[in-house]
């Protein structure tokens, strides 16, 4: 058997930037001053911002040595659920730095940004031949933004109809930004229970579904890993009583190239260039969360919207019922660059990723059910949902695995989400990972389900071999220090 | 594919082990009428030397430096990006993280964010800022949110001298909430006229610029005043926070929240994204504040660790009672900005500070000299707006064929203000380049 990648190493403490600076460094050159001063009068001067100072080596050697106390994709396999932690391509990250493009000021004549345009064109040519949908906005900056840019299309559908609906529909299985989106809005999010199966009955929505409905939020597939099959009858219930069907397109990465979500029946779908189309995380961000709608909800998406006229392309402020601007400008515009690359390194085989994630879930999935409870027991799409009930006995958490996995030198998955599985394990292993790094995955999570029974103490006090112990986030937000 | 580590036998062994024929049996729950028609029509796969050169030629339509001079601002500004940072940006146990959920594996990212959020309080003169949001548009629509929530009233009062994009963000996240936006015009002098404000009781907020879309510094202090004087919350925004290496921190002035764009911090203007949402408040408001927040904490062995925290104000907790539907935030932008401001430090940045207003009012005093006359009167920061002979549009088109972008024509924003330009110098502008643009505009 391979060795586990986890093992411990030197790593080296660093303190505070202001607990190394001393007065009178500087780790930046400045431009040679070629003017006279011209000081501001008292009035308005303050002083200086009281920040460390420090030395070029003393910046690097900070950052530097941070970086090493995180786990990347880079470094290993980084099975979040509902995260898609897939590789992350070098060549977008060059492609994006371009100076022509990172240089570019976004309120240049587009006779002279007509690059930039482009591809931003044509990326949003690519996301409707991808989702089967028929316009695109890139201009949300994340995943959430993409779902207010939805909710706030489907407020302005019914207010040009001279009705105001109050409700939107969302299951128990939905991320937490789902209902939050829709609270922005002033929408009562009204929560529908998934089946035994895991998934919505019609019969469910049915039951909730009247004229004050709005829409529904849907994921599909959805967090359990499974595919919502009644999509489409659930779609024409919420449309015959004049409701939209909102697409969460968190989970993409699953069905790439496979279903059409204009045939589902869905009339707004986001998708996360972060999560399916490769662009990195960044530890939390930039993301980038396209809007993608039919044809009769066009009108309403932000503006401005990039046209092409006579072989040129520019911005177009002409459709007056747009929902309006979410962003300053035209959103993350480097995070698109990445995602443009992306597929066009892909093309077609877009397909093949899809299929490759499912297939190392269900992997994962059938390797890992005979020592963790499975609530669903039936072939997943991109992820799989576990639980924490066989460790019960042994008085283990699913807490108390994952921490427990660090130590072998893997990323923790999503726990305790979705809520409806107590205790919920949640891996989506992605289609970059080789069968090997699965089967060491596998391995690691076996060996810590054997420790769960004869060593569960090893668990409790994990993880061992981090930077640091566990931490203590009660006292933490009891007790909130939130700057130096 | 490279991406793609499969091999025949792997997937052989692995749909073995499932017990499945083939991988379309895996996607079975799929119903027919979910399912496309045809194969997907995305252009064959290019290699990396044909994506190179594509994307390469694609750039170069693009008006960049060094080719172009821009004296373009307006929320998006060219400064030197020290290579250090770039280099360290480029790390990528930082750039392929997720959000630290798990503390133990993301330390890294933890104390590097808490730091962020110190530097910027401290920059702002404020007591708590949090993870980031996405821009400084975004930024100022969550904080007149987040002002409603804490004053539950329905009005506020914007100044027309902020920048009207962010405006125009603000007016779109608040639309389906019925809120009233009240907007206060300015003054002959640039500034915000702040006195239709002393007749008004329900504002929940009265948010202003400084330094302003006119590049204007506002009087802060007075406008703190009278929104404190109507009880209703000082919001104060920016595009551009190197001017608080300067100027009097917004928290010194009384500002309940101050939040901007922080693009200006090592971040590349990329096309206008991704940008960096600075948000700091007041501490007896942080309960009420959107986006992530990094706290100290201690491990099992009573070590100082770092962890996200607060979240009980977040969607993931509290689902639609959230404080704010913000996940995913910029977080790597903000660890730019800290990585910018550990960098320079405080006599850096105050030196880089006055290169800035020093160029810019160099600009300025070499244009009145040549007969332009300055739209308004107050102090600004790097930006300032101009007032170009009526037929100057021409001339706006001559330059930009001499690689010369000459500001922003502001007729679009405000009518009013046709043949009037936004001009921005930042340190990146020699005396030479001020020089040549004075004499090229003059030709």
């Amino acid at each position: 058997m391979r060795e586990f990648p986890g093992t411990t190493g030197l790593v080296f403490n660093e303190p505070l930037l202001w607990e190394k600076a001393k007065k009178g460094r500087c780790g930046m050159s400045l431009p040679r001053r070629d003017v006279d001063p011209a000081p501001l009068d008292d009035d308005l001067a303050g002083d200086a911002p009281d920040f460390p100072d420090l030395s070029e080596v003393d910046v690097v050697r900070h950052y530097t040595r941070l970086s090493q106390w995180n786990f990347a994709v880079d470094l290993g396999m980084y099975p979040l659920g509902s995260c898609t932690m897939k590789y992350n391509p070098k060549i977008n990250e060059k492609l994006a730095a371009i100076p022509g493009f990172a240089g570019a000021h976004p309120l240049l004549p587009v006779e002279i940004a007509q690059g930039a345009l482009r591809l931003m064109f044509e990326l949003e040519r690519f996301l409707t031949e991808i989702t089967g949908l028929d316009a695109v906005s890139l201009q949300p900056a994340a995943g959430a933004q993409g779902e207010l840019a939805g909710m706030l299309m489907i407020h302005a559908f019914h207010k040009s109809k001279g009705s105001h609906r109050t409700k939107i529909i969302v299951p128990d299985t939905a991320h937490g930004t789902n209902p939050a989106s829709a609270a922005l809005c002033g929408y009562v999010p009204v929560k529908v229970r998934s089946n035994d199966q895991g998934i919505l009955s019609p019969e469910a929505v049915a039951a909730v579904t009247d004229e004050e409905t709005a829409g529904i939020m849907i994921t599909n597939p959805n967090t359990l890993g499974l595919f919502e099959e009644n999509i489409s009858q659930i779609a024409r219930i919420v449309h015959e009583k004049g409701g939209l069907v909102y697409c969460d397109g968190a989970n993409m990465n699953a069905v790439m190239g496979i279903v059409d979500a204009k045939k589902m029946g869905v009339d707004i779908q986001h998708l996360n260039l972060h999560k399916t189309f490769s662009t990195p995380h960044g530890a939390g961000g930039p993301g980038s969360g396209p809007v993608c709608v039919t044809e009769q909800l066009a009108r309403f998406l932000p503006v401005p919207r990039i046209v092409q006229r006579n072989g040129q392309y520019a911005f177009s402020e002409e459709y007056p019922e747009s929902i309006g601007k979410l962003h300053a400008f035209y959103g993350n515009f480097g995070v698109m660059i990445k995602a443009y690359s992306y597929i066009l390194t892909m093309g077609p085989q877009l397909k093949r990723v899809s299929e490759l994630a499912v297939l190392n879930a269900n992997y994962v999935k059938e390797k890992l059910k005979s020592v963790l409870h499975l609530p669903h027991d039936r072939p997943c799409m991109h992820e799989c949902v576990f639980s924490d009930r066989f460790q019960k006995d042994h008085k283990i958490t699913t807490l108390d695995m994952v921490k427990r996995l660090m130590d072998y030198g893997f990323h923790p998955p999503t726990i305790y989400f979705p809520l409806v599985v107590e205790g919920a394990i949640m891996i989506e292993p992605t289609e970059t990972e080789s069968k090997e790094d699965l089967d060491l995955f596998i391995d690691a999570f076996k060996a810590v389900a054997k420790e769960a029974e004869q060593a569960p103490e090893l668990l409790r006090q994990a993880p061992g071999r981090c930077k640091v112990k566990r931490l203590d986030e009660t006292s933490a937000a009891r007790h909130p220090c939130l700057s130096g | 594919m490279r991406y793609l580590p499969h091999t025949p036998e792997d997937v052989a062994s692995m749909l073995s082990d499932i017990g499945a024929d083939a991988i379309e049996d895996l996607f079975s729950a799929i119903p027919p009428d979910c399912r496309r028609d045809e194969d997907l029509r995305l252009p064959e796969p290019l290699t990396e030397w044909e994506l190179n050169g594509r994307i390469a030629s694609m750039a170069r339509q693009a008006a960049t430096s060094p080719d172009y001079r821009v004296y373009m601002g307006a929320g998006s500004y060219e400064h030197y990006v020290p290579a250090s940072v770039s280099h360290l940006l480029g790390r990528s146990e930082f750039s392929t993280a997720y959000t630290p959920y798990q503390p133990e594996m993301g330390q890294g990212t933890l104390q590097a964010i808490y730091e962020y959020q110190t530097l910027t309080a401290r920059l702002l003169g404020m007591e708590v800022a949090n993870a980031s949001l996405y821009d400084g548009a975004s930024a100022l629509a969550e904080a007149i949110l987040m002002a409603i929530r804490i004053t539950h009233r329905k009005r506020i009062a914007l100044s027309r001298a902020v920048h009207p994009l962010y405006r125009r963000v603000v007016r779109t996240y608040l639309e389906p909430g019925g809120y009233a936006v009240t907007e206060l015009p300015y003054r002959e002098d640039g500034r915000t006229d702040l006195a239709r404000l002393s007749d008004s009781d329900d504002l929940a907020a009265v948010a202003v610029q400084s330094p302003n879309f006119f590049g204007c510094i506002e009087d802060l202090k007075t406008a703190a005043d009278k929104a404190h004087e109507a009880n209703a919350l000082f919001v104060t925004c920016f595009s551009e926070p190197l001017a608080y290496c300067l100027l009097k921190s917004p928290g010194s002035q009384g500002a309940d929240i101050a939040c901007g764009e922080g693009q200006s911090f090592g971040i590349a203007p990329s096309f206008g994204g991704p940008g960096l949402g600075m948000f700091a408040c007041k501490m007896k408001y942080v309960r009420n504040m959107p986006g992530r927040l990094v706290g100290q904490a201690v491990d099992a062995d009573g070590r100082r660790g770092f962890v996200l925290t607060l979240a009980t104000r977040e969607q993931h907790i509290r689902r639609e009672k959230a404080t704010s539907n913000i996940c995913t935030n910029n977080s790597l932008c903000a660890l730019a900005a800290a990585m910018f401001m550990a960098s320079a430090g405080s006599t850096g940045m105050r030196e880089l500070a006055c290169l800035n207003r020093d160029k810019a009012e160099y600009l300025k005093n070499r244009l009145a000299g040549a007969g332009f006359r300055m739209a308004f009167p107050s102090p600004t920061f790097n930006e300032f707006v101009v007032e170009f002979p009526p037929g100057f549009d021409a001339g706006y088109k001559r330059l930009l064929e001499r690689k010369i972008v000459a500001g922003l024509p502001l007729g679009r924003y405000y009518p009013e203000l046709q043949g009037r330009y936004l001009l921005c110098v930042t340190e990146t502008k020699s005396r030479t380049d001020l020089d040549a643009l004075i004499s090229e505009i003059m030709r």
